[in-house]
């Protein structure tokens, strides 16, 4: 599935990136603390995450990872929106709190980005 | 997806270009008195289809070589070029984007579009959809080029280096408290690694390491040096801070230890994952650390398989 599945899916709106969005995803990470993500999550994974700040771009950048959906209906600043968009890391947004995100993209199959293979 | 990227580069080359970048500027006009007869010898001669009627330094028209056709049909032999010329002309700005000019295009499905200055109104040129294609193509193989002369230095720099020892040394300036700019060292690093074509996991892991060894700099320090080394075989990072030290090395490794502040948290770092990542990351990690005094960190990535390597 893509990114554009993951929209759908999440009802979500695009905050930079719409050119991106058919990249290919497999795995799923969620989680607000960076740490955790640089170190659990395998590359070509997408973020689901409360952290809107720039940090978040830039753990992103460095773990290789697809792109990043904030949940909640949270928005990062422009200037976070901008870095992302030198970077080629395509933003998403969604109403849905972390909880129901993880239940509907895990119910679709996704998998956990710490697993290497269903 | 090469294909989708590829399209998706020129719809930004399209937003990115001017149309004063890609516009023919040596315009052959015409006068509105000029009789249609000339006409067909001047599009002749300079291989043309259309181009604008001028009168007095103003725009007033343009012609093509339809309007010529339609005009024979119609059986007419000794008409000017204001008899047959197209009045109301669509013309775009010289500073508007590339994209502009592709809207007008698809909307109008004119063969070419007068342009002028926005402040002065006067003649600037005149633009084709091969001017578009030809603009494009030639920013595309410049744009390459210049990435592929930057590839070529970076991963050809030890072949062309002449020495008994060679030690090549990045360094990164950190800014201590700065949260704004926390991140960036680790970005052009992982920037510059990638473009000397060191493979992708390695550059995965350095850039992870780095990352969090200058948000530590960031968080608990007044500033610091990140520095990367190349050095045959290996990749070291190391980091020098002159800040308060780390009292217990044991404590701070130890996955989950923490004494970062609620503001720390909230940026997503602080979680006690600092160190231990950059151990998980990397094959070898020394720290030392002078309470008052700083912390030095010197890590190691070996660039073949540690077993290959002894």
């Amino acid at each position: 599935m893509t990114i554009e599945d993951i929209k759908k899916i999440l009802k979500a709106e695009t905050l930079t990136g719409e050119k991106l969005l058919d990249r290919e995803v497999k795995r799923v990470c969620a989680s607000d603390l960076m740490s955790d993500v640089l170190s659990f999550t395998l590359e070509d994974a997408l973020l689901l995450t409360g952290l809107t700040n720039i940090q978040t771009i830039y753990t992103v950048e460095m773990a290789d990872l697809l792109a990043v959906c904030f949940v909640r209906g949270k928005k990062p600043d422009e200037r976070t929106i901008q870095l992302a968009r030198t970077k080629n890391i395509p933003i998403l947004t969604t109403n849905l709190s972390m909880f129901e995100s993880c239940g509907l993209l895990f119910a679709e199959g996704f998998i956990d980005s710490f697993k290497k293979e269903p | 997806m090469e294909k989708n990227n590829s399209i998706s580069k020129l719809q930004e080359l399209a937003y990115e270009l001017k149309i004063r970048d890609i516009m023919t500027t040596r315009v052959t006009t015409v006068l509105p008195t000029q009789n249609i007869k000339d006409l067909r010898k001047i599009m002749h001669d300079s291989s043309i289809s259309g181009t604008p009627v001028m009168e007095n330094g103003k725009l007033i028209g343009i012609i093509s070589i339809e309007d010529f056709i339609r005009s024979l049909v119609r059986g007419e032999n000794n008409k000017t070029v204001q008899d047959i010329m197209t009045h109301h002309v669509e013309t775009l700005c010289a500073d508007e984007p590339v994209i502009h000019a592709v809207a007008k295009f698809e909307k109008f499905g004119y063969g070419r579009f007068p342009i002028v200055e926005r402040k002065t109104g006067e003649l600037a040129g005149i633009i084709t959809k091969s001017d578009i294609i030809k603009g494009m193509l030639r920013k595309l193989e410049i744009d390459y080029r210049e990435e592929e002369i930057h590839r070529y230095r970076a991963s050809h720099l030890f072949e062309d280096v002449v020495a008994d020892h060679i030690n090549l040394t990045l360094e990164y300036n950190v800014q201590g408290q700065n949260f704004h700019h926390a991140g960036e060292a680790s970005s052009r690093l992982k920037k510059t690694l990638q473009r000397m074509g060191l493979p992708l996991e390695i550059v995965r892991r350095a850039a992870i390491a780095s990352y969090e060894i200058e948000m530590n700099i960031v968080i608990y320090t007044n500033g610091g040096k990140l520095t990367a080394s190349l050095l045959p075989g290996i990749l070291s990072i190391t980091a020098v801070d002159k800040g308060p030290g780390i009292p217990d090395i044991q404590q701070a490794m130890q996955p989950g230890f923490s004494t970062a502040t609620t503001t720390i948290r909230e940026m997503g770092f602080g979680a006690g994952m600092g160190l231990p990542n950059v151990k998980k990351y990397t094959d070898d990690m020394q720290i030392t650390s002078t309470l008052g005094k700083g912390t030095e960190i010197i890590t190691k990535i070996y660039l073949k398989d540690q077993n290959a390597q002894t």
